[in-house]
């Protein structure tokens, strides 16, 4: 079915979790990792720990006030660890929401809804991947570094910043052996056209059976153009503002193109991960 | 034991605790047993294919939030053969939330979701008249009246009406309903209301206006739920800002027979579980046998009507 199709099915039937749960969890660490992000780490119990991949929870931050945040606030994993019985995530402070978050402190409670969403999916035949983020967007594709590097494939991670200092991840991603290519506006290094010269070298590599991105327009339509031109494929979390995040209420819905049409679907239910080309720049 | 069961306008449930349209699908049933709630009232279905209204389409509120969400509808062949079907698995009672723009839209699409499987239409009158002046259909006793005879005249099945609270003496358009044929009211939908983010000094909704809903609203709808109860027979389903069980005691005591929970899911996925056993616990400690005990226990000691009229211009 072509427009108005709002909520088409998701491009990957991916089997997640079926269950998702209210979690009452402790806060172990929450602490400025720079400038700009902040690291949280509460204890949470297996069904929280399967999360996978570019899956999220929805988080209650704390009441700063009366008018105090009332929805929850999506936030993708940064890390389960299922051994230590322990999420993290990784998070910018913007507005009230994250603000009152940033005030929790070790021994307070955190309560988490979740895991959520349709995560990253790596196909069988992939070698190498590329994955390419900006910002706080770096914190989503971590944990797919990590999947691809336990399923054998090669990771190539180019992540882009404003400055050295506000950079995240780096070691994230190098832990897991990845060739890690960092670029920033501050060193000139992050330009579309500089960029794209590294993506062509990459690909010339032979280093790019599959792309990834998260948190920037601007290298969303680039990784779809480079796609398109070597029919590469590729996958990209995307952001929208949610209530309910279960698919209830239709807030979080956006645009895609398929089959030469529009479809409407919900972020929080048929993503947040969508196919690279189906995704419609913002 | 407590017995949980109600009777709402023909239809028996297990227990009187069901979501709200709009607020409920099939993606709870990740976090909450569906076989556990009073019923399952569906997202508002129209025949038109839409795609909804401009984002953002919510935005948050002291104690509530804003929603001009619409309603997106993938027509009626995806009704029949998927939205039906994914809730005719479960034991618990489907109810079927129309809306139609015009009377004769209200009366052919009741007919047509009259199918097994759905145990009550609930009609979402809230919505523009477009043979009329375009105010909704739950804005005045004379058209409510109209869409609810229409609805009557075209389905056997229990037929529950869905107040609009945007209105000046709710109890007048609850008569009207009742006359009509309604077997049940849903009170209420959502107020109509706006928010501005002064920095952009825009709306905060990409349609301006939309619907206020949560704990927010929950006196003033509770309020009404007690006059409506006083001016009808037919049983009231309470349905406003609902988040715990002693809010749904509250309008059970004001006279609801049953209560719907909305926006609160959101935020809580397994709110109706907590408010079902919550009110199981407190016909317990308070030695009640039946839940429909509560419905319209409150004891009032009516004031001197001079003395009050200050303070109730609607009454
Ligand atoms: C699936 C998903 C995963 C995310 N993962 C992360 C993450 O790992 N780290 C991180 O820092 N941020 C992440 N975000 C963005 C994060 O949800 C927002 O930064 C946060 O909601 C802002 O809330 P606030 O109250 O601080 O901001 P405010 O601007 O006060 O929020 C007002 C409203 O807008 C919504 N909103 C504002 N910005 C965004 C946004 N970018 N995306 C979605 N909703 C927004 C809020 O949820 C709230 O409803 C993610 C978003 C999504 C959809
Ligand atoms: C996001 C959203 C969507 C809604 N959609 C519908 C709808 O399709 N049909 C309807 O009759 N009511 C709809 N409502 C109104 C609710 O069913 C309910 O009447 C109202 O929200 C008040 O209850 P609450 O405060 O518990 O949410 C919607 C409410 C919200 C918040
Ligand atoms: S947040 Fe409610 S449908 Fe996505």
């Amino acid at each position: 079915m072509k427009s108005p199709d709002p909520g088409a099915e998701p491009h990957h039937a991916t089997a997640y979790s079926i269950a998702a749960a209210e979690f009452d969890c402790e806060v172990i660490e929450n602490e400025a990792v720079n400038a700009e992000y902040m690291h949280i780490v509460a204890t949470a119990d297996p069904l929280a720990t399967s999360v996978a991949a570019g899956q999220f929870f929805h988080m209650l931050c704390p009441k700063d006030g009366p008018n105090g945040p009332f929805f929850r606030r999506p936030m993708s994993v940064y890390k389960a660890d299922p051994k230590a019985g322990t999420v993290a995530f990784l998070y910018k402070v913007t507005g009230s929401g994250t603000r009152a978050l940033a005030t929790l402190a070790p021994g307070d409670r955190l309560d988490l809804f979740g895991p959520l969403g349709v995560g990253f999916a790596l196909e069988p035949d992939w070698r190498r991947i590329v994955v390419v983020g900006r910002g706080v967007g770096l914190a989503t594709l971590a944990p797919l570094a990590e999947l691809a590097a336990a399923n054998g494939m090669g990771v190539t991670a180019v992540l882009s910043a404003r400055s050295p200092a506000v950079m995240i991840s780096g070691e994230r991603f190098r832990a897991v052996g990845a060739d890690v290519i960092e670029v920033t506006d501050a060193g000139g290094t992050s330009g579309p056209a500089r960029l794209e010269r590294v993506l062509r070298g990459l690909i010339a590599d032979g280093m790019a059976d599959a792309f990834f991105t998260c948190g920037s327009n601007r290298l969303l339509l680039l990784l779809q153009r480079l796609g398109r031109e070597f029919g590469i494929p590729g996958q990209v979390a995307l952001e929208q503002q949610m209530a309910c995040g279960l698919g209830m209420c239709f807030c979080c819905v956006r645009e895609f193109r398929v089959d030469g049409g529009v479809a409407h679907r919900r972020v929080c239910w048929d993503g947040p991960v969508f196919d690279l080309q189906e995704a419609i720049s913002w | 034991m407590v017995d949980m069961n109600v009777e709402i306008g023909g239809v028996r449930l297990a227990n009187p605790v069901m979501p709200a349209s709009g607020t409920f699908a099939d993606g709870l049933d990740k976090a909450v047993d569906f076989e556990r709630l009073g019923a399952m009232v569906i997202k508002t279905i129209t025949r038109e294919l839409r795609v909804g209204n401009a984002l953002p389409r919510v935005c948050e509120t002291p104690e509530g939030m804003l929603n001009s969400i619409g309603i997106p509808s993938k027509g009626m062949p995806y009704f029949h053969e998927e939205t039906l079907p994914t809730y005719t698995r479960y034991s618990t009672p489907l109810v079927v939330s129309i809306s139609a723009p015009t009377v004769d839209g209200f009366a052919s699409l009741a007919d047509e979701v009259s199918l097994p499987g759905v145990a009550a239409i609930e009609a979402n009158i809230s919505c523009p008249n477009l043979e009329e002046d375009g105010k909704a259909f739950a804005n005045e006793a004379a058209s409510a009246e109209r869409a609810t005879a229409a609805i009557r005249r075209r389905t056997s099945l229990p037929l529950w009406v869905k107040l609009s609270p945007n209105v000046t003496d709710i109890a007048e358009i609850a008569r009207a309903v009742e006359a009509a044929g309604a077997d049940a009211l849903v009170v209420a939908n959502t107020f109509l209301a706006m928010a501005v983010d002064i920095e952009s000094q825009r709306p905060r909704l990409g349609s301006v206006t939309g619907g206020l809903s949560g704990p927010a609203i929950r006196p003033i709808v509770l309020r009404m739920t007690w006059q409506c109860a006083r001016a009808v027979d037919v049983p009231i389903i309470g349905c406003g800002g609902i988040a715990t069980a002693e809010d749904a005691i509250e309008y059970m005591l004001a006279g609801a027979s049953a209560v719907q929970v909305g926006t609160v899911t959101f935020v809580h996925p397994t709110a109706m579980i907590s408010v079902l056993e919550g009110i199981e616990s407190y016909c317990l400690r308070r030695g009640y046998e039946r839940v429909t005990d509560l419905v319209g226990a409150l004891s009032v000691e009516e004031a001197d009507e001079t003395d009050m009229e200050w303070v109730d211009p609607l009454r």
